[in-house]
C-alpha cells in the first residue's frame, strides 16, 4: 500500500492524519487500492462464512444433535453458500484482476476508474444488505430473518406462501445489487484488456492472466444477467402478483431451475478461470520454464467458456427431464472435462524438465493440481447420469464442489496471495508461517473433504440439520467436523502472517521471484501511475528478454 | 499425495462394506436391492475404474515431475531448457480424453435409457406419491388405498415379477424421493409429474429420506418402504381398504376428533373427516412411526404430537391443538384403535 | 522503470487499439441482451399456457405506428451523429430533438396501450401467465427506452447550451449505439409478442 507519509519541502516526513488516509481510500479510483479493498472485503466475509460453516459442522457432529434449531441451521447453510460465492470468491478474484491487469499489460489504470470504484461500492453494499437481514429481516408476520431458502432459492419455496416475511427479499436484492457491480467490473476488465495494452503487446503476447480474466469477464456479462432476470421475475411474483413460478397459475418451478443454473453453472467457471490464471503465472516461474503450450491454454480456456454455457442442466438430472435431454447434458458435461484436462496436462508439462522451487506459492499450486484433478474426476462421475441419480443432492456432491472451491480455488488463491503480496506491500510473507499454513490447511482439507464423499455414498442427503443414528454417518461426520476446525486454525495462521508480515516482513524489492511479466518491473508497491514510461514489449515474457538478451523469447514467438 | 489417495480409497471401501446391507437402515448405494439401483451400481463400477485409472496415471506423472525435476543447489543459477510446447503431445492428450468421454457417454446413455424409458408392465403396481411439507402421501388408485409416510410394496422376483411404478407429484414445494438401495432419486415438483420405478427382490424394510430441500423440516421427511411378500402385501391391502374401525368405548374420543379442527386437515374413512392437508389417519396404528419417521408410533408420542408438535418436529405444519387433558386422552384413546 | 522499452519493430503496424467507449457499450449490450433473452424465453415458454383470462389474440392491438416512430428514431439519431461529426451543430440538434420526440411518442403509445389493457380489457400483471410475461417483457424494454431517453435529454440540454461540439462526437456515438440496441430489442419483442405470440 502506498505510504501515508508526506514528505514536506524541507525533507521531513510527516504522517498524514488518519482521517485523510481514510478519505483517500474511500474516494479512491486507483485500481491498486480498489483491488486491495476488494481483497480485504473478501477476507472479512471469508471469516463470516467460515463461522457459519463451523456452526453447521458442530450441529452435524453427531446424529440428533441440538446445537442450533433447524431454523437457524437452514439460515446458516443458505448464508454460507451465498456469502462464499458472491462475497468472498467474486470480490477476491475481481480484486486480484483489478490490481494486476493494468500492471501486466503496461497500463496506468483500468479503462474506467470511476466505474471501477462504483462497481466495488455496489458489490460491497450488496454484502452489507445481505447481512443486515440478520438484524432487519423480520417481515410482516414476524417471520423471516436471514434467508433460509438455500443459495439456489428454488421456487416455489421462495414464493410468498412458503417464505413469508422479507428474508428471501434480502437474498434477492443483495444479489441483484452486487450483480450489477460485477457487470461493471467485467465491462472494465474487457475494455482495459482490449484498449489499454502497451505498444507491442498484441493479444498473443498478453500474459495468460490477462487472457483468462478476459474470458472470465466475457462470461460474467452473459451469465450474471440471467440470475438478475430470474430475480426480477421472483420479485414480480412476490410483490406484483406475477405467476412466473406459480404452479397454481400454470407457472413452472423447473423454469426457475433452468434460469438459475444457466447462471449457476458457468458461474463456477467464472470462479475457477481466474484461478487457472494464477496457476499459469505461478507454475512457470517456480519451474523456471515458460508455460507449456500458451496458444493451447488460450484456446482451451475459450473452449471451456463456451462449452460451460451448455452444461447447466446437469444440476437437474433428478428433475425428470426426458432421456434425450439428460443424455445431451451428460455429453456436454463430459466434453467440458476435455479442455480442462488439457490444462492440467499443460501445467504438468510446464513443470516437466524444469527446476522446481518449493516455495509456498508453488506448494499451494502443486496441491491445486492434485486436488483439481480429483475434483474433475468426481465431476465426471456426476456427469454419468444414472450414477448421478444416486449421488446428486447428497454429501458426495457437497464434497465434490468443495473439492473444487476449497481444494482448487482457495488453494490457488493462497498461492496468489503468497506470490503477489510482496508486490502489493513491498514485503515478503513469512515462509515458515506459510509452510505451517500450507500443511495445516492441507491436512484439515483432506480430513474433511476426502471423508465427506463417504456419507454421500451411504445415502446422506444435503441440507439436513440432523440425521438418524442408525445409518453409519456419525463417525464420518465427526471426522469432517474435526478437519473443519483444523482448516480454521490454518486460516488464523494465514491471517496472522498477512498482518505481521506487513510490519515485519523481509523487504521484497521489485522482483523477488525472478519472474518475467511486466508487473515485476514496477516498484513494490508500484507508484500510483505504475510505470514512469509506458513499456514497449516484443514477446510474452518482456523481463526474460531483458534478463537474457542473448536468448530472448521474441526469437521464438 | 498418491499414498493419501490410496489410503482414502481403502477407507472408503471399508466404510462402505462395513455398512451391513441386509440390516434395516442401510442406505448404501452400493448395496442394491432392485434393478434400477443395480443398473446404477454396474455403471458406477465402470466409471470408478476409468476415473481411478486416470487418477493413477496423472498423479503418477505429477509425483514423478515434482521429484525428478526439483531444483538442486548445483543448478541454482542456470535456467533449464525453455520449452514452449509440442503439437504432438497436445494432440495426444486431447484425443485420448475424447475417446474416454465417448466410452463413458455410451455407457451413460444406455443406463439412462434402461432406467428412464423402461416400459410399465400391465401387472405393475401403481402408486401415486404426493410430497407435502413434511410428509408423504401414498395413493393406490388400482386398489382404493390411501395412506401416508410408510409405503408398502410387493416383492418382485423372477418367480413373481411385479414392479412398482410411482407417479411423483407435489402439493407444495419441491421434494425428492430417495431410497438408495431401491432406486436413484427423482424429484417431486408441483405441476410437473415424474415417474420412478423399482422391483425389490427381497422382502424387508428399506429406508431413505427427502433429498430436495423443502423447508424447515426437510431433514425429518423420512421414507420407510416395506417390501412384503405377495401374500403379505395382499393382506396389508385388505386391511387398508377397510373403513375405520369404530369401537363403542372410544366414542367420546371420536367425537372430540370430529368436532375439532382435526377434520380440516385429516381424513378417516367412514367418518365426516376428509381433510387433505395432513396424513390420512384411517389406519394410523398400522404404521410404525409418526411425523414422517420423526418419532415412534407410541401413545406417549401421539399425545405429545397433538399437544406440542414442536417438541418432536420443530417447525412442522401440525398445529398444537390446545385441547384439555381429558379431551386429549380421549382422542389418543380413539386414535389408538385405528388399526 | 523504463528498461523494458524497446521500440516497435518496423514490420509491426502502428499501435492502434479500439476506443474504450465503444468496447464498454458493446459489453453492456451483450449483458442486456442476456437479460432480455431470459424474459423472451419465459414469454415463449408460457405462450398458450395461461389457465384463465384474456388471450393475446383477444386483447392485443399491433402498435404499428409507434413501432415506426421508434425504428425511425434510429435513423434520426444516426444522421444526428453524422452531422455532429461534420460540425453541423444545428442539424445535429434538430435531428437529436426529433429522436427524443419519436422516443417519447413510443413511450406515450406504450402507456396508452397499457391503460387500455388494464382498464378496458382487464389484463394486469397478475391476471394470468400472459399478463405476467407481457408486462414484464414490454415493461423491461420500456424501462430501457426511458433510461435512454433520460440520457438523450441530458445531451440535448448540453447541446442547447452550446456545449456539444465535434470533439464529443465519439461519446455521442456510444450513446447512439445504446439507442440502436434498444430499437433492435424492440424488433425482437415485437416479433415475439405481436407476431409469434398470437
Amino acid at each position: 500500500m502506498s505510504s501515508s507519509a508526506i514528505t514536506s519541502p524541507g525533507g521531513q516526513v510527516e504522517e498524514k492524519p488518519w482521517v485523510d488516509v481514510l478519505h483517500e481510500w474511500v474516494t479512491t479510483v486507483d485500481h491498486k487500492r480498489l483491488g486491495i479493498l476488494y481483497i480485504l472485503y473478501a477476507l472479512v466475509f471469508l471469516v463470516l462464512g467460515g463461522i457459519e460453516v463451523l456452526i453447521i459442522r458442530i450441529q452435524l457432529m453427531h446424529s440428533h444433535n441440538d446445537f442450533v434449531s433447524p431454523q437457524v441451521f437452514n439460515r446458516m447453510f443458505t448464508m454460507h453458500g451465498t456469502t462464499m460465492i458472491f462475497f468472498v470468491a467474486m470480490p477476491v478474484l475481481f480484486g486480484f484482476a483489478n490490481y494486476l491487469i493494468p500492471l501486466m499489460i503496461g497500463a496506468r489504470d483500468m479503462a474506467f476508474p470511476r466505474l471501477n470504484a462504483f462497481s466495488f461500492w455496489l458489490s460491497a453494499f450488496g454484502g452489507l444488505l445481505l447481512y443486515f437481514s440478520f438484524l432487519g429481516g423480520s417481515g410482516l408476520y414476524g417471520a423471516g430473518n436471514a434467508p433460509d431458502v438455500g443459495w439456489w432459492a428454488y421456487a416455489p419455496l421462495t414464493a410468498r406462501a412458503f417464505s413469508p416475511g422479507h428474508s428471501s427479499d434480502y437474498w434477492t436484492l443483495a444479489l441483484l445489487v452486487s450483480g450489477f457491480g460485477s457487470i461493471g467490473t467485467a465491462i472494465n476488465i474487457i475494455a482495459t484488456v482490449l484498449c489499454l495494452r502497451c505498444p507491442g503487446m498484441k493479444l498473443t503476447r498478453m500474459p495468460l492472466f490477462a487472457w483468462l480474466n478476459l474470458v472470465m469477464a466475457g462470461m460474467v456479462l452473459i451469465v450474471i444477467t440471467p440470475l438478475s432476470a430470474a430475480q426480477i421475475m421472483l420479485l414480480i411474483d412476490r410483490y406484483l402478483g406475477g405467476h412466473f413460478f406459480d404452479a397454481q397459475a400454470g407457472g413452472s418451478a423447473v423454469l426457475w431451475m433452468h434460469f438459475f443454473w444457466i447462471f449457476g453453472h458457468p458461474e463456477v467457471y467464472v470462479l475457477i478461470i481466474p484461478c487457472f490464471a494464477f496457476m499459469s503465472e505461478i507454475i512457470p516461474v517456480f519451474s523456471r520454464k515458460p508455460i507449456f503450450g500458451y496458444p493451447v491454454m488460450v484456446a482451451a480456456t475459450v473452449c471451456i467458456g463456451f462449452v460451460s454455457l451448455s452444461v447447466w442442466a446437469h444440476h437437474m438430472f433428478t428433475v425428470g427431464m426426458n432421456s434425450y435431454a439428460n443424455s445431451f447434458f451428460a455429453i456436454t458435461t463430459m466434453a467440458v472435462g476435455v479442455p480442462t484436462g488439457i490444462k492440467i496436462f499443460n501445467w504438468i508439462g510446464t513443470m516437466w524438465g524444469g527446476r522446481i522451487q518449493f516455495k509456498t506459492p508453488m506448494l499451494f499450486s502443486i496441491a491445486f493440481l492434485f486436488q483439481f484433478l480429483i475434483a474433475g474426476l468426481t465431476g465426471i462421475m456426476l456427469a454419468c447420469v444414472p450414477f448421478d441419480w444416486q449421488l446428486s443432492l447428497s454429501y458426495f456432491v457437497v464434497a465434490h464442489f468443495h473439492y473444487v472451491i476449497v481444494g482448487g480455488i482457495l488453494f490457488a488463491l493462497f498461492g496468489a496471495f503468497y506470490y503477489w503480496y510482496p508486490k502489493m506491500t513491498g514485503r515478503m510473507l513469512n515462509e515458515r508461517l506459510g509452510k505451517w499454513h500450507f500443511w495445516l490447511f492441507l491436512i484439515g482439507f483432506h480430513l474433511t473433504f476426502d471423508v465427506m464423499h463417504i456419507p454421500g455414498l451411504l445415502g446422506m442427503p444435503r441440507r439436513i440439520y440432523t440425521y438418524e443414528p442408525g445409518r453409519g454417518w456419525d463417525t464420518l461426520n465427526l471426522i469432517v467436523t474435526i478437519g473443519a476446525f483444523i482448516q480454521a486454525a490454518a486460516i488464523l495462521v494465514f491471517v496472522w502472517n498477512l498482518i505481521s508480515s506487513y510490519f515485519n516482513g523481509e523487504k521484497a524489492g521489485n522482483d523477488p521471484w525472478d519472474a518475467w511479466t511486466l508487473e515485476w518491473s514496477a516498484s513494490s508497491p508500484p507508484l500510483p501511475y505504475n510505470f514512469a514510461k509506458v513499456p514497449v514489449v516484443a514477446s510474452r515474457r518482456p523481463l526474460w528478454d531483458l534478463k537474457h538478451p542473448e536468448d530472448p523469447d521474441s526469437q521464438y514467438e | 499425495m498418491a499414498l493419501r489417495a490410496v489410503a482414502f480409497l481403502f477407507c472408503c471401501v471399508n466404510a462402505v462394506a462395513a455398512a451391513d446391507p441386509s440390516a434395516v437402515g442401510s442406505t448404501n448405494i452400493f448395496a442394491p436391492e432392485s434393478t434400477p439401483a443395480r443398473s446404477i451400481l454396474h455403471l458406477s463400477i465402470l466409471v470408478l475404474t476409468v476415473t481411478g485409472t486416470i487418477f493413477a496415471v496423472v498423479s503418477a506423472l505429477l509425483v514423478y515431475s515434482i521429484s525428478k525435476f526439483r531444483a538442486r543447489s548445483a543448478s541454482a543459477n542456470s535456467e533449464p531448457a525453455q520449452v514452449y510446447g509440442s503439437t504432438q503431445i497436445e494432440l495426444a492428450w486431447t484425443i485420448i480424453p475424447i475417446l474416454i468421454v465417448v466410452v463413458l457417454f455410451v455407457a451413460t446413455a444406455r443406463g439412462i435409457h434402461e432406467i428412464q424409458d423402461a416400459p410399465m408392465p400391465a401387472n405393475a403396481l401403481q402408486v401415486i406419491v404426493i410430497g407435502h411439507q413434511f410428509w408423504w402421501e401414498y395413493r393406490y388408485p388400482q386398489l382404493g388405498v390411501v395412506t401416508a409416510n410408510e409405503l408398502h410394496i410387493p416383492l418382485s422376483n423372477t418367480a413373481h415379477p411385479r414392479p412398482t411404478f410411482l407417479q411423483l407429484l407435489s402439493a407444495d414445494t419441491d421434494h425428492s424421493f430417495w431410497v438408495p438401495v431401491l432406486a436413484g432419486k427423482t424429484d417431486l415438483i408441483p405441476n410437473h409429474p415424474n415417474r420412478l420405478w423399482m422391483d425389490p427382490q427381497h422382502t424387508g424394510i428399506f429406508v431413505g429420506q427427502c433429498a430436495q430441500y423443502c423447508g424447515t423440516q426437510h431433514a425429518k421427511m423420512l421414507l420407510r418402504v416395506s417390501v412384503d411378500s405377495p401374500e403379505g402385501f395382499a393382506e396389508w391391502v385388505r386391511e387398508q381398504q377397510r373403513p375405520a374401525i369404530a369401537e363403542e368405548r372410544v366414542a367420546v374420543g371420536k367425537r372430540v376428533f370430529e368436532t375439532t379442527a382435526c377434520i380440516n386437515c385429516h381424513s378417516i374413512k367412514g367418518t365426516v373427516a376428509n381433510g387433505r392437508f395432513g396424513p390420512d389417519l384411517t389406519h394410523l396404528m398400522s404404521r410404525t412411526t409418526i411425523a414422517a419417521g420423526a418419532a415412534l408410533n407410541t401413545p406417549e408420542n401421539l399425545r405429545l404430537w397433538i399437544e406440542n408438535p414442536d417438541a418432536i418436529k420443530r417447525g412442522s405444519l401440525m398445529p398444537a391443538m390446545q385441547l384439555s387433558k381429558s379431551d386429549r386422552d380421549a382422542l389418543v384413546g380413539y386414535l389408538e384403535t385405528l388399526r | 522503470m523504463s528498461a523494458v522499452a524497446m521500440s516497435l519493430s518496423k514490420t509491426e503496424k502502428p499501435w492502434d487499439l479500439p476506443y474504450r467507449g465503444n468496447v464498454a457499450m458493446a459489453c453492456l449490450i451483450v449483458a442486456e441482451s442476456a437479460i432480455f433473452t431470459i424474459f423472451v424465453v419465459a414469454y415463449l415458454f408460457y405462450i398458450g399456457k395461461s389457465l384463465t383470462g384474456p388471450t393475446p389474440r383477444e386483447v392485443l392491438e399491433t402498435p404499428i405506428f409507434f413501432t415506426i416512430c421508434l425504428l425511425s428514431s434510429s435513423l434520426t439519431i444516426h444522421y444526428a451523429g453524422k452531422f455532429l461529426q461534420r460540425g453541423k451543430r444545428g442539424a445535429f440538434l434538430t435531428l437529436w430533438s426529433l429522436t427524443i420526440l419519436l422516443g417519447g411518442l413510443f413511450l406515450f403509445g406504450t402507456g396508452r396501450e397499457w391503460y387500455r389493457l388494464i382498464y378496458e380489457r382487464g389484463l394486469t400483471i397478475s391476471t394470468n401467465l400472459f399478463g405476467t410475461t407481457y408486462y414484464s417483457l414490454v415493461g423491461l424494454h420500456a424501462f430501457h427506452v426511458t433510461a435512454g431517453m433520460i440520457m438523450l435529454i441530458i445531451v440535448a440540454i448540453f447541446a442547447f447550451a452550446g456545449r456539444i461540439g465535434t470533439e464529443h462526437s465519439r461519446r455521442v456515438d456510444v450513446l447512439s449505439l445504446y439507442w440502436h440496441f434498444v430499437d433492435g430489442v424492440w424488433v425482437v419483442v415485437f416479433t415475439v409478442v405481436y407476431v409469434l405470440g398470437r
